[in-house]
């Protein structure tokens, strides 16, 4: 080995760390120039009025409580109408269809709807539940979210499934047990943070969700917990003040966007919790 | 090196000689692959018979055939016939869970569920049996003591099954396995995983399981199969070329093979 080699070995591997180092730090850079202008702007607005009054009118204060609620309603209903759907669905792939024609077909499908735009699911619903109905509803905005939700639990569903030793598989199979108890008592088990994580990630995924409300559940000035009437969230909410020339409406979006931000760090920050403590067992 | 002979410890005189198992003409292919070949052989009922031979001779894959393990993955068939108590259990229409419950299994590496220490026992027996607690206790408190873990768990029977050692998971897996009383035990290979303590307990064990239990046991280590079995079959590339008394195939072996494996010339 020549030492000349070598020193030029050294400088190319300097380079190429300084230059992931510089990638890094830009990428990160701007999540801390988001997350501090939010701060900045939203946490002078933040008081107990915000979650104890509704979206005011033009010209008057008032907090985001149907707002927030709404965005509590359509998110619950979403996950639980979805998440079912997903983990049967990520189960047969793991477990039973594996390589077959159908689970092939099904996986391909699931990528595309997990990188489809949500506008797209928001138009779909409308076309087939909001213009049926002849008005925007709470449950078709919560549909719409369901929708979001599938793919990513299909996923994450058959990728932890697949994390299951198959020799945890046979141990169970070898007591003489059918393999639907193998597949809920020991694989569900065994990956039950990564599953619940899997879960997580998607009510962060679709608690931000905009434009899949606009076309269904719309927005409502009024608390309102009627399925059938449309609802407020929050995502609308920040959409429409935002884009309002009143200074109450701006603050109120500002404080929404940290509320709303705040909310998926920290389920975020839960899921990876849970996630890192499965990969330790 | 030549495993050293011993006869098993075990003081239980050797039963009338039956077949528990009884192997005729059994041909097992993984897809085209054709992974035994004609085999046939006897499992006699309480003994411990060993299987030895070369990575690939297809010892473990005739264990596998013994409780239809194979049947869970696609394109793995056997043909011929594998008589327990003179009922073939290749038959198609056999009910695969209940052969599974008398044929039990220990695998390689130790496979504890997510669960405690008590509900690795019970939930086996849970599939069979409909047990009041405290007749659940008695048993998951036997099946311990029989796999000789029950002074090293008794005060942390709900602790998780993983927080045990090796050792000590290999044993939890045959104390569930004989919770469900079965009448043949099934070792794949159950000391390869573990430190040399742990693996004198497990044949230990194996020793006292016999004559309760026929036994089969896929070893790669000669000096174990010489120390626990009855019985030893020798294969090799699918074929079964030597089956006789352990004491017989290690001191003086019928075919050169078998020769050359137990003195270690190849393999």
């Amino acid at each position: 080995m020549s030492s000349s080699f070598y020193s030029r070995r050294r400088r190319r591997n300097a380079m190429w760390m300084g230059l992931s180092l510089a990638a890094a730090v830009f990428g990160l850079a701007w999540l801390f120039v988001i997350l501090a202008v939010l701060f900045w702007k939203g946490f002078s607005g933040l008081s107990l009025a915000v979650f104890t009054e509704m979206t005011p009118p033009p010209g008057s204060s008032g907090g985001l409580l149907n707002a927030i609620v709404g965005s509590l309603i359509l998110t619950a209903i979403g996950v639980a109408l979805g998440t079912p759907l997903g983990m049967l669905a990520g189960t047969y792939l793991a477990e039973y269809g594996k390589y077959s024609r159908l689970a092939f077909v099904v996986r391909f499908i699931n990528d595309i709807l997990l990188s489809a735009p949500s506008i797209v699911i928001g138009l779909f619903i409308y076309e087939i539940i909001v213009a049926p109905m002849g008005h925007f509803s709470a449950i078709a905005g919560a549909m719409a979210l369901a929708v979001l939700v599938v793919p990513v639990v299909v996923r994450t569903t058959e990728d932890m499934l697949n994390l299951v030793p198959n020799a945890l598989r046979e141990a169970g199979s070898a007591l003489g047990m059918p393999r639907s108890l193998v597949i809920q008592r020991i694989g569900y088990r065994a990956v039950r943070a990564g599953l619940i994580t899997g879960v997580l990630l998607a009510v962060a995924r679709v608690s931000g969700e905009t434009a899949p409300l606009l076309f269904t559940a719309l927005n409502n000035q009024f608390f309102s917990t009627q399925l059938l009437k449309p609802m407020s969230s929050l995502p609308t909410v920040i959409f429409q003040f935002a884009l309002s020339p009143y200074k109450e409406w701006q603050q109120l979006a500002w404080t929404g966007a940290l509320i709303i931000t705040l909310a998926v760090l920290a389920l975020s920050i839960t899921a990876r919790a849970l996630s890192a403590q499965t990969q330790q067992k | 090196m030549t495993g050293e002979v011993t006869a098993p410890k075990s003081a239980k005189p050797p039963r009338a000689s039956k077949d528990k198992v009884a192997v005729r003409g059994l041909d097992f292919y993984y897809g085209e692959t054709h992974a035994l070949k004609n085999v046939s052989l006897g499992l006699q009922e309480g003994q411990v018979t060993a299987f030895i031979g070369p990575s690939g001779c297809g010892k473990s894959t005739l264990l596998r055939v013994l409780n239809r393990m194979y049947d869970l993955y696609p394109g793995q068939r056997a043909e011929g016939e594998v008589m327990l108590d003179g009922e073939n259990i290749l038959s198609p229409d056999l009910d695969l869970n209940l052969l599974r419950a008398r044929v039990g299994m220990v695998f390689q590496k130790p496979t504890p569920f997510p669960m405690t220490i008590y509900d690795n026992i019970a939930f086996g027996v849970r599939l069979y049996e409909k047990l009041p607690r405290s007749e659940m206790d008695g048993r998951v408190e036997s099946a311990l003591k029989e796999s000789a873990l029950w002074s090293e768990v008794k005060d942390k029977l709900n602790a998780s099954g993983l927080s045990l050692s090796g050792g000590q998971q290999q044993r939890l897996c045959i104390a569930r396995t004989v919770a469900i009383k079965p009448e043949v035990i099934l070792f794949d290979e159950p000391c390869s995983a573990l430190d040399p303590i742990s693996t004198a307990k497990i044949e230990e064990l194996i020793d006292e399981l016999s004559g309760d239990y026929t036994i089969a046991i896929v070893t790669h280590n000669m000096q174990q199969a010489a120390r626990v079995s009855h019985y030893t079959a020798f294969m090799y590339l699918g074929e079964l070329i030597e089956f006789n008394e352990t004491k017989t195939v290690f001191t003086s072996p019928r075919d050169k093979r078998t020769q050359d494996y137990v003195t270690g010339r190849f393999g």
